[in-house]
């Protein structure tokens, strides 16, 4: 089978699960952020009880695998009442996994920030929480975005495992057709260049678009 | 089923999950092995005069580097059949892990050569040492100290995407919990054990990597 | 075509200098940095070269070190092709292995030192000797010894680079030039990136060399009373060639050229 009569074939499911994919990782990466900064405020926190709860998550999560973790959550969640649809809980594991690692972007990226900011926003005599929102996370944005891209192709990457609790994601029906079809080749190999395409010509620019933006706005303002 | 832990069943299966988890090691041992030399090529390669070579080595680890390794662990799997040669799933596993861990080390080992500051190869050339000398004896131990840090992550990287193996038969530590899971329709203890297990392994490894870091450094009478 | 095949494939008679550039021409993309530069070092001579930052000083050392390649001319050390390699009768772009035999003859000390940080004074002082000499360890040992004696830091020799001052730094790197017995040594700015406290222990190392050693030497610097002081020669350098040279004393007691008296003078005020 040629690759143009094979694109012709499975082009449309492949397209398929292109669209499910980008969806779990949109999904995914709202999770991850959320997480990233919750985890990440909180292991800067002065309250132990706030910091602890942060480094048990963040370890938890970086210290075992992500398809360990998506299993559990699918598989033995249940158990505890907590039923998840394969949909959800493929972008809920992605984006909790991902989002521990975040939280430390998030935690350098403000550690990051000169002391004197801190010390200048202290001196206008402004409120904790007014500080961290108008002087020191905007300037944390633009230091961690360039690893947020880096962290956010793993994350792309960790959306191919949801095909393995059935998500019908590109991942899935690239599978699906290499079981009918034996076109190994051509089926996973449609699969890698999309995800290649995604990765590199989609949302590597548009993390880059977004860094020269903010940095524009910042600038002007 | 419900939520009740049974202590039964967990010593029951422990000894076949530590079993398996010796294959886990041995599977990210040997395809941490690969991905040092192997990244290591690629990253040499990128460094020498020859254009087509650097520009297409660059764009394959940029490729590899970008798309999910499960994907990579099926491709390896299912194409040598197609191609008339039968890989084993260790075989293939094995290759795509390496590979796709050998596309990050390269690219620490990359950043590492290029922290070297310009004058240490000016002064490698005005002693007159070879090409040879000058990476074996000057470079590589100046940029070892800055890649060790990054080496090490994709060491406990490597450790943790092993699971992946699982999709295609390698008996590791995940594959084993979902047999013992399917065959005694429980899920909660074999998955659990995995995450203790993996996590028992990963965050001590990790320590020490950072006081392994420290002593070379030291050694090497760097700070 | 090239215009270098007919250069001779050796230098001989009477006074063969040590060093020789015929008609070198460095060009960086469209910028010319030197324009047919001819200068002669003869043995055992010490050359100062001054000038303006950007009238291509540094480049001609670090030419001779072929640390830069050179876009047309020739160099010759010790009457024998250095740039370059008869092959056939005429000469031919000198390939990497011929490059790194003559590049045996020339030493090289640089302005931020490039000590090996993870090597202690006396490793990186015996590295050459080793590695590249095939000498045995007692007595590239010995040698180096002997010439981290003579530049004061023998006592300093099982420290690392990062436990001595720049000054010291300094110091151990010509020890470490020096331990390869180079016909030539080139000195980079060896002074311009330390503290002023500390240039006197460098300078003195040097004119101590001058002294002693039967060496040819070719020394860019910002120090007009050093250069006035140890130098045979001293070439002024100006927009890729050499405005004036001449014996010390006549270049910064008389100079002739408009462009020399402006830098001297601009020189002497800054000081």
């Amino acid at each position: 089978m040629s690759l143009w009569h094979f694109l012709q074939t499975f082009g449309p499911r492949l397209l398929d699960g292109t669209l499910v994919t980008v969806e779990q990782f949109f999904l995914a990466a709202v999770v991850a952020v959320a997480i990233a900064v919750a985890a990440g405020l909180m292991k800067l926190s002065r309250n132990l009880a706030l910091k602890g709860v942060a480094v048990i998550y963040i370890e938890i999560f970086r210290g075992t695998s992500l398809l360990v973790q998506l299993y559990w959550i699918f598989f033995v969640l249940p158990l505890f009442g907590i039923t998840l649809p394969k949909f959800a809980a493929g972008f809920m594991a992605v984006g909790m996994n991902l989002g521990a690692y975040g939280a430390e972007l998030v935690r350098g990226a403000i550690q990051a920030v000169p002391r004197g900011q801190w010390e200048a926003a202290y001196a206008l005599s402004m409120s904790p929480a007014r500080r961290m929102r108008r002087i020191i996370l905007p300037q944390a944005l633009l230091i961690m975005l360039p690893p947020w891209g880096n962290l956010l192709i793993e994350l792309l990457k960790g959306t191919a495992l949801v095909a393995l609790i059935s998500v019908t994601d590109l991942m899935f029906q690239s599978k699906q057709i290499n079981a009918s079809t034996y076109l190994s080749a051509q089926s996973f190999g449609a699969a890698l260049v999309i995800y290649y395409i995604l990765a590199r010509f989609l949302l590597t620019p548009a993390m880059r678009w977004l860094e020269t933006t903010l940095r524009r706005r910042q600038e002007r303002s | 089923m419900g939520f009740h832990w049974r202590w039964d069943f967990t010593w029951q299966i422990l000894p076949r999950l530590l079993d398996a988890t010796l294959n886990t090691l041995a599977a990210a041992g040997i395809g941490y092995g690969i991905a040092l030399v192997l990244g290591l090529v690629f990253a040499l390669a990128q460094r020498t005069p020859y254009r087509m070579l650097t520009v297409s080595v660059r764009e394959a680890v940029e490729f590899v580097r970008s798309t999910p390794l499960v994907l990579q662990i099926f491709f390896f799997f299912y194409v040598g059949p197609q191609m008339g040669l039968r890989l084993s799933p260790w075989v293939s596993g094995m290759i795509a892990i390496g590979l796709h861990y050998a596309s990050y080390l390269s690219e620490v080992y990359r950043g590492g050569l290029e922290a070297v500051p310009k004058g240490q190869w000016e002064a490698a050339t005005a002693l007159n040492l070879s090409t040879r000398d000058t990476y074996a004896r000057i470079i590589i131990p100046q940029a070892l100290p800055p890649a060790l840090a990054g080496m090490g992550n994709y060491l406990v990287g490597i450790f943790k995407d092993t699971p992946m193996l699982s999709v295609i038969g390698v008996a590791e530590l995940m594959h084993t919990a979902n047999s013992i899971g399917s065959e005694n329709y429980r899920y909660l203890e074999p998955y659990t054990l995995v995450g203790l297990i993996f996590l028992l392994i990963s965050l001590p490894t990790a320590g020490l990597i950072r006081l392994f870091e420290c002593w070379v450094r030291r050694k090497l009478g760097m700070r | 075509m090239d215009e270098t095949a007919d250069y001779p494939l050796e230098l001989t008679g009477e006074d063969v200098p040590m060093v020789r550039f015929l008609n070198v021409t460095k060009r960086y993309g469209p910028l010319t940095v030197l324009d047919k530069l001819n200068l002669d070092v003869a043995e055992g001579e010490m050359v100062s070269v001054i000038g303006p930052s950007g009238s291509g000083k540094t480049t001609v050392l670090r030419m001779l070190m072929t640390l830069e390649t050179i876009n047309g001319g020739v160099i010759y050390v010790d009457g024998k092709p250095l740039t370059h390699m008869p092959k056939g009768g005429r000469l031919v772009p000198a390939d990497p292995r011929y490059l790194r035999r003559m590049r045996a003859n020339i030493g090289m000390c640089f302005q931020h030192f490039n000590l090996f940080p993870h090597m202690t004074a006396l490793q990186n002082c015996m590295e050459g000797p080793v590695q590249v000499l095939g000498l045995p360890k007692a007595e590239a040992r010995a040698r180096s010894e002997e010439l981290l004696e003579m530049v004061g830091m023998i006592d300093k020799k099982d420290q690392h680079p990062s436990r001595l001052s720049g000054g010291q730094q300094q110091r151990v790197a010509i020890a470490r030039a020096l331990a390869m017995r180079p016909k030539v040594m080139l000195f980079d700015e060896v002074t311009s990136a330390l503290d002023p406290e500390v240039i006197g222990e460098v300078t003195n190392v040097i004119r101590k060399l001058v002294a002693e050693f039967k060496l040819t030497m070719l020394m860019v610097t910002h120090q007009m009373g050093f250069a006035r002081d140890i130098s045979d020669r001293v070439c002024f350098f100006y927009a890729g060639r050499i405005e004036e040279q001449g014996p010390p004393d006549a270049l910064f007691g008389n100079p002739q050229r408009e462009r020399t008296q402006q830098f001297l003078s601009a020189v002497k005020d800054a000081g």
